[in-house]
């Protein structure tokens, strides 16, 4: 469309730096019947945050053989569920090999960096491109998602590119899904996903705790499994070293 | 303008038309001139209700199918001469209730009625969703009991945002929590949710308590509205809802038990 004033050579692209949070799929092992079972069930929980998304497998900690490892298959499994592999991490040079028969993209894997001298709370960053990220322009900031009124059993409020902020209750069998955080001036009863595009910073904060299900990042926990800390009480949810931690909110 | 009124829960047999041939009938009893219609395509139950099953020639699938005019299907009620009741068909499909002839009717009804009062069906499906379409206000009826409080939750947010109001952005349906087959010694028992309780969930403002009776049974078996009955708990309550859905102030009652037990007579020289 534009001229770059440099070149003055009329382009039809210009290439960018570009860093996104992806979502990773830690494979063990692979048996396909298995894979489609446990990703459904995975799906199950979180439709709408599984949509579309694109994913990377990630081979670092593959334990099984090189031969059953069908990236066609794999690649068929999760497009049948409307999930778009778009490449690989990690992995050694012969399953890299196969990846790229399968015309996946390899990413360096992030074995080289001890994990151990992160500090604490500084939250993971999905894989980046090999070369140093240009510095960015200021980040447009997203206005919040504001919703004043109960979010009703059955209704689905998303803010697909920031944080939601809800002053009312999230009934039971309700879901609300954010890219960033969100707030929740009210019980929440229903589903409240944050995170969905995969930043493990995003937290959610809420004045009563009486959820279905939380989720930061793909990280979940269900009601059962929330009912030792914080329920019923105004706490927030966030993710530190892959756990979903509950806090009270006055000991914030 | 007629007001036009849906009553509607989602969950089944918790009392809406019950509710809609009382609320109606009361209304009525005002002087103010009110039609009550019956969405339930395929389960008539409101005639029987309103005692004229015997007087149904045409429904309100004929006036929408063009085969009868609104004054050949409206029945006049024997008891309340402002009240009108328009049955629906029990041998059609539900999807008879096309959105533009629900629409010519009310239309036409509105011309000379102040109040119109639709009777949904349970559910979410078509005929639920006809009958709330184009409400100014509903009447949300509600039991004391878990599932019944989810159903009327989901209900609500099908109110603020698929109705006619919803869709054109205009001052949302205004809303009514009506709480029945209340029975305050199980809710002491904690064997049913508390006025309270269902309050706290559904967030909206409390139009009355209606107690748990025999009489709201005989007197549906008899085809009388139970707002009639003046002298029972369930009528008195009904008659109440009816006065705070027109604007009049009262009291909520019948959230607690009155009525004293044998032994707190004898002791509390009552």
């Amino acid at each position: 469309m534009s001229d770059t004033a440099t070149s003055g050579i009329k382009q039809g692209f210009q290439l960018r730096s570009a860093s996104v949070s992806m979502t990773a799929l830690e494979l063990y092992y692979f048996d396909n019947d298995e894979f489609e079972e446990t990703l459904r069930d995975k799906i199950s929980q979180a439709p709408g945050f599984f949509r579309d998304i694109p994913l990377i497998i990630s081979l670092e900690k593959y334990e099984g053989l090189d031969s059953e490892l069908d990236f066609f298959k794999i690649i068929g499994t999760c497009r049948r569920n409307n999930i778009h592999v778009i490449g690989v991490r990690g992995g050694s040079d012969d399953q890299r090999r196969l990846a790229r028969g399968a015309a996946l993209a390899l990413m360096p894997g992030t074995g080289q960096r001890d994990r151990a001298h992160d500090t604490g709370a500084a939250a993971e960053k999905a894989p980046e491109p090999p070369a140093a990220p240009a510095p960015r322009a200021a980040p447009d900031v997203v206005p919040a998602k504001i919703i004043s009124q109960p979010v009703r059993s059955g209704q689905q409020v998303h803010a697909p590119d920031g944080d939601l902020v809800i002053l009312a209750s999230v009934q039971a069998g309700a879901e609300v899904l954010a890219a960033g955080n969100i707030h929740i001036y009210g019980p929440l009863r229903g589903r409240a996903l944050a995170g969905i595009h995969g930043a493990e910073s995003a937290r959610i904060f809420c004045q009563s705790l009486e959820a279905e299900l939380v989720s930061i990042a793909g990280h979940y926990k269900i009601s059962e499994d929330l009912q030792d800390s914080g329920w019923k009480s105004a706490v927030q949810i966030q993710l530190r070293d892959d756990l979903l931690v509950v806090t009270p909110l006055d000991k914030a | 303008m007629a007001r036009i009124i849906v009553v509607t829960s989602g969950k089944g047999g918790v009392g809406k038309t019950t509710t809609s041939a009382s609320i109606s009938t009361g209304i009525a009893k005002r002087g103010h001139k009110t039609v009550v219609i019956d969405f339930d395509v395929g389960l008539r139950n409101l005639d029987l209700i309103m005692n004229c099953e015997r007087r149904v020639v045409y429904d309100f699938v004929n006036v929408i199918q063009g085969e009868a005019s609104l004054s050949q299907a409206l029945i006049r009620d024997k008891r309340v001469d402002t009240l009108y009741i328009l049955p629906t068909s029990q041998t059609k499909e539900k999807e008879a209730l096309t959105k533009e002839g629900v629409e010519k009717v009310i239309n036409e009804l509105s011309e000379t009625f102040d109040y119109i009062i639709c009777d949904s069906p349970a559910g979410i499906e078509h005929g639920a969703m006809m009958a709330l379409y184009y409400a100014d206000e509903a009447i949300v009826v509600t039991n004391p009991e878990v599932s019944s409080v989810r159903d009327s939750d989901r209900i609500l947010g099908i109110l603020q945002s698929k109705s006619r109001r919803a869709e054109m952005g205009q001052e949302p349906v205004k809303e009514h929590l009506l709480l029945t087959r209340y029975n305050p010694d199980r809710v002491a028992r904690g064997e049913m949710l508390s006025v309270g309780d269902v309050e706290e969930i559904l967030a909206i403002p409390l139009l009355g308590v209606i107690p748990e009776s025999q009489i709201v049974l005989n007197s549906s078996n008899q085809g009388l509205p139970v707002i009639l009955e003046a002298e029972s708990d369930a009528g008195q309550a009904y008659d109440d809802a009816v006065a705070r859905l027109l604007g009049e102030e009262r009291e909520q009652r019948f959230m607690t038990n009155q009525k004293k037990g044998f032994f707190s007579r004898m002791f509390k020289g009552g």
